[in-house]
């Protein structure tokens, strides 16, 4: 689904990230981990358009997609949340959740201005969506709350939430579980393992967290110093030299 | 400390003797053919004297001052109150903007033809105001050239009436529409920037406009602006003595009352009331839109508003353009009240003004701009003796409004869109 080869970017004398390559299939969940500064953000930034990578190819279902403008490629069906959670924190819940449907809804300045009734259908179905998504991430009480006034976890959620409703086939989280108590971690754990299993969605996952990393992943890119060290299924990542060796220091 | 403070309020105040002295308290005077050097009479020396003393001790209980300044807040009877319910406070709202409009409706007919002719102009900043909060309030983005879109509705109307004898209310959409062209091509270019080097590039726009309808002359007459604008006329119904246009008849002759010059001001007045009303429902409505929430979620973090697929070019474009529609439509209405118009009406301060009016507001808030304009612009018509410290109380205001109240008069409350429980 999404083919990543040779990735290449370079800040003035910085290079980045050096010849990264990955690939997620459908319906599988993919992890990059790597110490800090190891460019797995950058790789991230490059993906979503947010960066126009300086070398190397990035396919997302058979179609190029390096240097497209970031919102052109989410509206292919390639969604990103962030290290830092990013809200719209004066909006309420729901809100979140109708932004982020806004191409599904008809945006029309007319039809809007004279609540014609297919834009009063489509609004409402796009209620409906929010709320089956809060109530999914268990966030459904608190549907009219600001969003900035929610709880660290619950933002993290929301932000996943906010995802989701665009109806992506390829989620992209960075960093999911920074900040997350074990419980929080473990439910984390379960909600991405149901949104790949009923929601037929594939998983680009950065994280520091290795018990999630090596629970749900089914493939694991390693990341150091910019360069590709490792890949393969967490069992291989974790036996592989080159991987411990950057981990706890050469011995 | 003490030792300190004294020091800093004696330097403070031979600096304000140093400066004012030179300026005030010598004057050159033209003997003849010769230029004397005199010095002032005794009064001015005191108060040079005085002001310097003023200084002086300012500075000197400078900390107890700003701290007694920094608890002005708590005076503030309505700081720290609880938030109403949002559906009270739709209700309150639905209320009291039921009561200004009938008010504004009544009002005509109760005060002297020039409150009439003021509260007219007061109407049109509440538009300029109105419009200009869709791009500061909403959009977050800052436009200090927003009067060139007012200065292109005027100016629309008054030439296509000039070359094409083009009424009124054809011309109004047209206007409105112009101008809307004209902040889509701005925009394009320019939203790419952010903060601060928008905003001086839409200073610099509003600037071209006006030097290029000085300096065209044989278009615009140039500085000599463009007189005889009509007024609007309702239904074919001229507000004259006698017509002035084939085909049309006479409000006085069809409703046979006799003729008074009023009814032309009442009437412009009520027509500019229905269009500032227009312009705020329309604007609150496009709030709830997915339009509007797109305004606002790209002011909220632009990259995570990108990140959802919206395109931020467009979305700021429309904020723009639709600034810009209503400006045209405050701008044609304008020309039609003045009956004259130039370059002289649309300066930078004008963009100064209506950005005041949406800051003292409340960035986004509709009854706050709404009040604020009224404020602006009948203040300085009641203060007129002392005009020329006007500048000075509009100064002096502010900071005020900086110290009591930075989020503006009536802040945004937002009108959230509520999930209903569902069964």
């Amino acid at each position: 689904m999404l083919e990543v080869r040779n990735l290449s970017m370079r800040f003035g004398g910085l290079l980045a990230v050096d010849q990264v390559s990955l690939d997620v299939n459908e319906h599988e969940i993919v992890s990059i981990i790597g110490p800090n500064g190891a460019g797995k953000t950058t790789v991230f930034n490059c993906i979503s358009g947010f960066y126009c990578p300086t070398g190397g190819k990035i396919r997302f279902q058979g179609e190029e997609v390096q240097g497209k403008p970031d919102f052109k490629i989410s509206r292919l069906g390639m969604v990103r949340t962030f290290q830092h959670v990013r809200l719209f924190s004066k909006m309420t819940v729901v809100e979140n959740l109708l932004v982020a449907q806004h191409r599904h809804l008809n945006t029309n300045l007319f039809a809007g201005l004279l609540k014609t009734p297919s834009y009063r259908q489509q609004e409402q179905k796009a209620l409906d969506r929010a709320a089956y998504w809060l109530d999914r991430v268990g966030l459904l009480e608190l549907a009219n709350r600001e969003a900035g006034n929610l709880a660290y976890g619950q933002q993290r959620r929301l932000e996943i939430a906010r995802c989701m409703v665009t109806e992506p086939q390829l989620l992209m989280l960075d960093e999911p579980a920074a900040g997350l108590n074990p419980a929080e971690t473990r439910d984390l754990n379960h909600l991405i393992v149901s949104l790949k299993e009923d929601y037929n969605v594939s998983v680009l996952l950065i994280e520091h967290d290795m018990s999630l990393v090596m629970e749900i992943s089914d493939r694991i890119n390693v990341i150091n110093q910019g360069r590709p060290l490792a890949c393969g299924t967490p069992e291989e990542v974790r036996q592989n030299d080159d991987v411990i060796k950057a981990y706890l220091g050469e011995a | 400390m003490a030792a300190q403070n004294f020091k800093h309020a004696l330097f403070c105040a031979i600096v304000t003797l140093v400066i004012s002295y030179p300026i005030l308290g010598l004057n050159l005077v033209a003997q003849g053919t010769q230029v004397v050097l005199e010095g002032a009479d005794t009064a001015t020396l005191i108060s040079i004297v005085l002001a310097a003393v003023a200084v002086f001790l300012f500075q000197l209980f400078r900390d107890h001052i700003m701290g007694s300044v920094g608890k002005m807040p708590n005076l503030n009877p309505f700081a720290n109150r609880e938030p109403m319910e949002q559906s009270k406070r739709q209700r309150l709202d639905t209320i009291v903007l039921t009561l200004l409009v009938i008010g504004a409706l009544i009002w005509p007919f109760l005060v002297s033809r020039g409150s009439v002719d003021l509260a007219t102009l007061v109407l049109i900043y509440v538009m300029l105001a109105l419009g200009l909060n869709v791009v500061v309030g909403l959009a977050g983005l800052l436009d200090l050239g927003y009067v060139a879109f007012y200065a292109v509705g005027a100016y629309t109307f008054a030439l296509l009436y000039q070359y094409f004898n083009i009424s009124f209310w054809l011309a109004l959409p047209i206007g409105a529409c112009l101008a809307a062209t004209f902040g889509f091509l701005l925009g394009f270019p320019v939203l790419r920037l952010r903060g601060d080097y928008l905003a001086i590039v839409t200073l610099g726009f509003g600037e071209i406009i006006r030097i290029l309808l000085n300096n065209m002359t044989w278009l615009t007459g140039g500085p000599n602006g463009i007189g005889g604008i009509p007024d609007p006329t309702l239904f074919g119904m001229e507000f004259g003595r006698r017509v002035k246009e084939e085909g049309n008849t006479l409000f006085h002759e069809v409703f046979n009352i006799s003729y008074s010059g009023n009814h032309k001001i009442i009437v412009l007045y009520l027509i500019t009331l229905v269009l500032a009303l227009f312009t705020a429902l329309v604007i609150r409505r496009f709030t709830k839109m997915p339009v509007g929430r797109s305004w606002e979620a790209l002011r909220e973090d632009e990259i995570a508003a990108r990140s959802l697929g919206l395109n931020r070019t467009s979305v700021k474009l429309s904020a723009f353009t639709i600034g810009a529609f209503f400006a045209g439509f405050a701008g044609t209405v304008f020309a039609s009240k003045q009956g004259f118009i130039s370059p002289e009406s649309f300066v930078f301060l004008e963009s100064a003004i209506i950005l005041a009016i949406v800051v003292l507001g409340g960035m986004g808030s509709q009854i706050g701009v709404i009040l604020a304009a009224v404020a602006v612009i009948i203040l300085p018509e009641l203060a007129r003796e002392f005009s020329e410290y006007r500048m000075l109380l509009f100064g002096l205001a502010m900071v005020l409004m900086m110290i009591w109240r930075p989020q503006g008069l009536m802040p945004m409350r937002r009108i959230h869109i509520e999930l209903k429980k569902q069964e």
